[in-house]
């Protein structure tokens, strides 16, 4: 492994050790360090570059505090900058309120997760003590809704008969009237994957949307997605005003660069993430610690 | 540095170029570092050869650029497809079959996911349009054994191809890394030389992570080859340069859709091109 963030920044401030202030120069080099620790992490370039000018800002001329020394001071600042670019204090509940049965739909690139996470977030809920209904609305991928039918079994959680040929709209519209008939409060929508760039899919999205008005609609990303995440991120929220997203497979040794980047060009919260394939593996999201991890702390 | 400041600019965007389509830092400095010391040396005279020579360099990073499976060379030849999670195996595998169907071979294809759910009605699926048949067990099935049963079917059944299913799995978890090898294991003692192509499929849009995956897939079932998928976003699989130099991986396909003709040769030139493309 390579050596940490606090040992590289030790040695750029090695020379440092008796001055009373950050000075230009060596916060310049110690940002250079940042800067590739957050790169190695795969946070995005341009993301990198905003935050590397605010941590500068905010160093150049600081005292060095008494009790810490300057490449702990920087570190602070750092942690500090990343703690608020990612949402620290943001309210990252789901909210769910609303007259039931209350919508709320999965989307997201192919593969990124998001079967799987409709069904560990129905196991969530129903702990919860919600009474949740799994509904299959990808319609293209082979097995997709058997797939969501299998873990509903696996969970003995209810999903909605869904049929693969029916246009995913009317899926959602008719699993509505379902809920309503029979008692479920919250409809879960497990959406196609899609490229971001997919004119006609994304329409289909917004049309589900248009129906359904869901409360909350949850971009689902792999936490080991690299500088790409920005364009995917944006491109979902503008297309359909995202309210959060799913961080998914942190189970890995990817540093998650991808969450500073989705938090920031979106500026919505990651509420949940995912740690196995296990159906239990949905977590709360904490920034601070996911702050920790790009660190490589 | 000594460089022009026109040099310098044009070093940095070069640099963000790479970082952006995903090279990771270590390959994208040396290659900056290498672009410098021949600036220095005055072998650079403008931004056209400045290009050109990284492309270059880039290039010879991609190990073995014709890359075609020798599918003569062993009767059933045996490919075995692993992965981290969701990254295109069994789409890939479907791909495959259709192709190698299509060139009238007799092709089986192994439900070796026993895991996740519908993994194997989803191979099915594949198998059906590809008109190709599945080895298959129930779910919950020791993934060995269906890989046992797929190889004995290729071999009675005189089967030219065998394309073998595997869960995905993060290369981080030891006792899945274990049971993948037990079932490369398998294959072997079966049929000598057997898997004569394991292939690790990788997701264009992985960062840096991609390297970690192909080093410990390769160490655990000694990987021969990779296929590249998901091209067909924005993202542009950057990594692969890294894996190229380092295990000397030869690039076998490109997936570039859902659609089971998306699925094409790797060309090294394509590949590079757009590297540098500014749209997407
Ligand atoms: N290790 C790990 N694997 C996960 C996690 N979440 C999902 N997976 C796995 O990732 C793969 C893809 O998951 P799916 O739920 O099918 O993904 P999807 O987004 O629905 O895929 P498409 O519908 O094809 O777009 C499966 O192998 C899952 O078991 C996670 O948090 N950790
Ligand atoms: N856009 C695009 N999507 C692809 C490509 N290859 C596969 N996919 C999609 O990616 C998703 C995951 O594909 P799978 O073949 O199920 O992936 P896998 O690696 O077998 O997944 P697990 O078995 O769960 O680990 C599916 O929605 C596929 O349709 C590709 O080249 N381009
Ligand atoms: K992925
Ligand atoms: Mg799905
Ligand atoms: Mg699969």
């Amino acid at each position: 492994m390579f050596d940490n963030l606090t040992d590289k920044l030790d040695s750029v401030f090695k020379k440092l050790r008796g001055q009373g202030r950050l000075t230009e120069d060596n916060i310049q080099q110690s940002l250079r360090e940042v800067r590739l620790v957050l790169l190695e992490a795969d946070v995005n370039f341009r993301v990198v570059k905003d935050f590397v000018a605010n941590v500068r800002e905010r160093a150049v001329g600081q005292e060095v505090l008494k009790s810490l020394n300057p490449a702990q001071q920087v570190i602070k600042i750092v942690r500090d900058e990343l703690g608020r670019l990612m949402g620290e204090g943001q309210d990252n509940h789901l909210d769910l309120a609303a007259r039931p049965p209350v919508p709320v739909m999965l989307c997201g690139l192919q593969g990124a997760g998001k079967t799987t996470s409709c069904a560990k977030l129905a196991l969530k809920l129903r702990r919860e003590k919600r009474n949740p209904l799994l509904v299959p609305a990808d319609i293209y991928r082979p097995a997709a809704i058997d797939q969501l039918k299998t873990l509903g079994k696996q969970l003995d959680i209810a999903v909605f008969d869904s049929r693969a040929d029916v246009d995913p709209v009317k899926l959602c519209t008719d699993a509505r009237q379902f809920a309503e008939l029979n008692g479920y409060d919250t409809l879960i929508l497990d959406t196609a994957g899609r490229l971001h760039v997919d004119q006609e899919l994304m329409a289909e999205l917004q049309r589900i949307k248009q129906a359904l008005q869901p409360r909350e609609i949850l971009l689902v990303a792999d936490a080991m997605t690299g500088q790409d995440a920005v364009n995917v991120a944006e491109s979902f929220d503008q297309q359909l005003d995202i309210t959060g997203v799913i961080l998914t497979k942190l189970d890995g040794d990817a540093r998650g660069g991808a969450a500073l980047s989705i938090r920031a060009v979106t500026g919505k919260p990651i509420k949940l993430v995912g740690l196995g394939e296990k159906l239990d593996a949905l977590e709360t999201f904490h920034g601070d610690r996911m702050a920790q991890r790009i660190l490589g702390m | 540095r000594g460089h022009q400041g026109v040099d310098a600019e044009l070093l940095e965007d070069l640099e963000e170029i790479l970082i952006t389509a995903d090279l990771g830092m270590k390959t994208t400095q040396q290659l900056i570092q290498s672009l410098e010391n021949r600036l220095d040396k005055g072998q650079l005279k403008d931004s056209a050869t400045l290009r050109a020579a990284l492309k270059e360099e880039i290039r010879a990073r991609l190990a073995n650029e014709t890359a075609l499976l020798d599918t003569e060379s062993a009767k059933p030849f045996v490919i075995m497809v692993v992965g981290v999670n969701g990254v295109g195996k069994t789409t890939t595998i479907g791909k495959l079959a259709h192709q190698f169907a299509r060139q009238g071979k007799k092709v089986l294809v192994g439900a070796g996911d026993t895991f996740r759910a519908a993994a194997a009605e989803q191979l099915e699926v594949w198998a059906e349009r590809a008109g190709v048949e599945v080895i298959r067990q129930e779910s919950g099935a020791d993934p060995a054994a269906v890989a046992f049963d797929a190889i004995k079917a290729a071999r009675s059944r005189a089967a030219d191809i065998l394309l073998l299913d595997t869960a995905g799995r993060l290369h981080t978890k030891v006792n899945l890394m274990e049971e993948l090898k037990k079932i490369r294991r398998v294959l072997e003692r079966e049929v000598p030389g057997a898997p004569h192509e394991t292939l690790l499929v990788v997701d264009a849009t992985t960062g840096q992570n991609a390297l970690v995956q192909a080093r410990l897939f390769q160490q655990a079932v000694a990987v021969s080859g990779l296929a590249l998928t998901k091209l067909d976003g924005t993202a542009r699989g950057g990594m692969l340069v890294a894996i190229g130099e380092e295990l000397g991986l030869p690039i076998r396909y490109v997936g570039i859709g859902e659609g089971i003709d998306d699925l094409r040769p790797f060309d090294a030139e394509v590949f590079i091109e757009a590297l540098f493309s500014q749209d997407g």
